[in-house]
């Protein structure tokens, strides 16, 4: 089985055209293999997004190739492209971007509704496992505005879970969090990496991309620094010793 | 995605705003009420003519002067045709197919009873008007064919004119007066109710015609002579020959225009359907017009609720929905809305209408076809007005309405 699941070569984003053209990304070529926690960091504006939102197919390059889990996607059409973002990617996002009014399970079930390879599947089972996984066993049908920001987040991961992906994109999970939960969230995906889900975190927190195994920097919508992190640190022993100091 | 799924989006965002749900399928529910209330008066009032023509009497044929149009309109030239005594006498004598006939002699006169007085209708008939109208005597019996002979002063009063002059005693042999002639009353006739257009049949008084037409002062006319025969299957043989008669007796020959008009119960029962049959379309027109703000209605909140979800649109695009699920998701919702609104105007158009029935006695009618008819017809305005709508909804780019604030 192919070990890559992630190859850009000379991805490109051009926004507008003329005088208000912007690059948001100029020839980026990224590789990511399987089992990687990569964090991409970098300024404001410096085109993480533009880079999260190509890499999880919600837009399409100006020019470059794209290869996601051996599938050639750039020039890929509207339908595929969705059957790509159901089949083989889960998105987590600073805003949770949960649906309001609807309880967890709901929420973890959403992916599975527009599934396309006609397999029956127990989809309530599923959601419900998935919310096991991230700790949210004893809040299956609570609604978002019932849920804490983690846990909103949690619901939100086990959503991008549920499916089995290939690959799970987040766009500043901890965002909207604070110190403490930011913390939980990457232990978390620390925990579902080490199971050995290929995840790529982007942010712009130093605190937060310790614990990743590759840190990835952009700047003006190019890559400026790519390297593997050593040893990274260890979220879960972190929240316990944040735990003990505060007590 | 499973329809049971859908359906059940669709209802869960219906649910969430009740209120301007309800609002937006008020449009439809008043529509489909009116067709429904409209459909129902109209077929009560159809039953309600076919009926009273049925009262006229059986296998009858009625002659007016003047000649008419496919409409049963009587054209200019009624002002100088007439109809005449011996025009009965020679449908009598010489038809084959007729088995009955009676002029019947007009005029409207001031009646004296010791009881009380009464502006009311002559009638001059001849004894065959009786079986031609089927029209029983309640006391009393009608008079024979030599009080026609004789023209004798005889009268059968109508149930109405009785009570009018009498009140409850027994009219029958009883003097009445009758434009200062003094006449008999041998009988009353059974009650008859309303006519098709709405006078009431009861408030006549019967005489002779040979009576009618010698002693009776001012100006008598024979607005119509009735015949009958004894089937049904005689009937347009009878029409033919009554045509053949009067047009010989009236000098008509070779393409001239009748001066008079042959009907049969038939013809008649169609002339009244076709002015019902105008009120019909009418209101059909303005249901039709309910209808369609009812639709421009559900358009319009169908336009600020993807609006609205345009986050939620992203959340579903991103996770793998495509446009065709969007657009199924939304249309389903209007659908769901108009079906709703379908149900609830019928609700309310059966309520109104059996109330309509209950306070004017209108008979009113509301078939099985005409509901399946109103509820699918919401639900095709449903998906006729939510389309653009869900559409627009299908059309949106992930990342855009990811992006929506
Ligand atoms: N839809 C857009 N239209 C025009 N310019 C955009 C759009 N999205 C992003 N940009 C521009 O592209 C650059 C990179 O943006 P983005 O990828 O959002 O950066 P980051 O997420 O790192 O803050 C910025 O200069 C931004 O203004
Ligand atoms: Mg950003």
């Amino acid at each position: 089985m192919n070990d890559i699941v992630i190859q850009t070569d000379k991805i490109t984003k051009t926004y507008g055209s003329g005088t208000t053209e912007v690059h948001a990304l100029s020839n980026v070529d990224l590789t990511i293999r399987r089992g990687e926690l990569a964090a991409i960091m970098g300024a404001s504006g410096s085109g993480k997004s533009t880079l999260m939102n190509l890499l999880g197919c919600l837009d399409t390059p100006t020019s470059g190739s794209y290869t996601l889990d051996g599938v050639r996607v750039d020039g890929l059409g509207k339908n595929e492209l969705a059957r790509i973002r159901n089949e083989k990617l889960g998105f987590v996002f600073q805003g949770f971007n949960l649906l309001a009014r609807t309880s967890a399970v709901e929420n973890v079930e959403l992916p599975m509704l527009y599934d396309r390879s006609g397999r029956k599947r127990d989809t309530r089972a599923l959601a419900v496992a998935a919310l096991e996984r991230v700790g949210l066993g004893s809040r299956l049908d609570h609604q978002p505005s019932e849920l804490s920001g983690g846990q909103q987040q949690r619901v939100a991961i086990a959503r991008a879970l549920v499916t089995e992906p290939a690959l799970v994109l987040a766009d500043e999970p901890t965002g909207n969090l604070d110190t403490h939960t930011s913390i939980e969230v990457m232990a978390l995906f620390q925990q579902l990496n080490e199971q050995g889900i290929t995840i790529v975190v982007v942010t712009h927190e130093p605190d937060v991309a310790v614990y990743a195994t590759r840190i990835i920097q952009l700047r003006d919508g190019q890559i400026c620094r790519d390297e593997p992190v050593k040893n990274p640190q260890t979220a879960a022993r972190d929240l316990e010793k944040l735990d003990r100091s505060s007590a | 995605m499973k329809s049971s799924t859908l359906i059940r989006l669709a209802s869960q965002s219906i649910l969430r705003n009740r209120m301007r749900s309800i609002l937006t399928m008020l449009g439809i529910i008043i529509g489909v009420a009116a067709v429904i209330v409209m459909v129902a008066v109209g077929y009560g009032a159809r039953s309600r003519i076919h009926e009273q023509i049925n009262n006229l009497g059986t296998n009858m044929i009625v002659i007016t002067p003047g000649a008419s149009t496919t409409g049963g309109v009587s054209q200019g030239a009624q002002a100088f045709a007439t109809l005449t005594v011996e025009d009965a006498d020679k449908i009598r004598n010489e038809s084959q197919n007729v088995a009955a006939v009676s002029p019947v002699i007009v005029s409207r006169s001031q009646v004296i009873a010791p009881g009380g007085n009464w502006r009311t209708m002559i009638n001059g008939v001849d004894t065959d008007y009786q079986m031609i109208r089927a029209w029983q005597t309640d006391s009393g019996t009608f008079f024979g064919p030599d009080d026609v002979f004789a023209a004798r002063s005889v009268a059968i009063l109508g149930r109405t004119v009785a009570q009018r002059l009498f009140a409850d005693s027994n009219p029958v042999g009883q003097e009445i007066q009758i434009a200062a002639l003094r006449f008999k009353v041998t009988g009353v006739l059974a009650p008859k109710g309303q006519t098709a257009s709405g006078s009431d049949s009861d408030d006549v008084i019967l005489i002779p015609y040979t009576t009618a037409a010698t002693r009776l002062t001012g100006k008598p006319r024979i607005p119509q002579i009735l015949a009958s025969t004894a089937s049904e299957g005689e009937l347009s043989a009878a029409q033919d020959e009554i045509k053949t008669l009067l047009r010989e007796s009236h000098h008509i020959t070779g393409d001239d225009e009748d001066d008079f008009t042959v009907r049969n119960q038939t013809d008649l029962a169609t002339a009244a359907e076709s002015s019902t049959r105008v009120m019909t379309l009418l209101m059909a027109a303005i249901a039709s017009i309910s209808l369609l703000v009812g639709g421009i209605g559900i358009m319009n909140i169908m336009l600020v609720s993807v609006t609205e979800r345009t986050r939620e649109i992203g959340i579903r695009l991103a996770l793998g929905a495509r446009g065709s699920d969007v657009l199924t998701q939304f249309l389903v919702e209007s659908i769901v809305m108009g079906v709703l609104g379908g149900i609830g105007g019928l609700v309310l158009g059966i309520t109104s209408a059996k109330v309509l029935a209950h306070f004017t006695g209108w008979e009113t009618t509301i078939s099985p076809l005409v509901m399946i008819i109103a509820v699918g017809f919401s639900g095709a305005v449903g998906v006729f007005f939510g389309f653009y709508p869900a559409q627009k909804a299908a059309a949106l780019r992930p990342i855009e309405a990811l992006r929506y604030e």
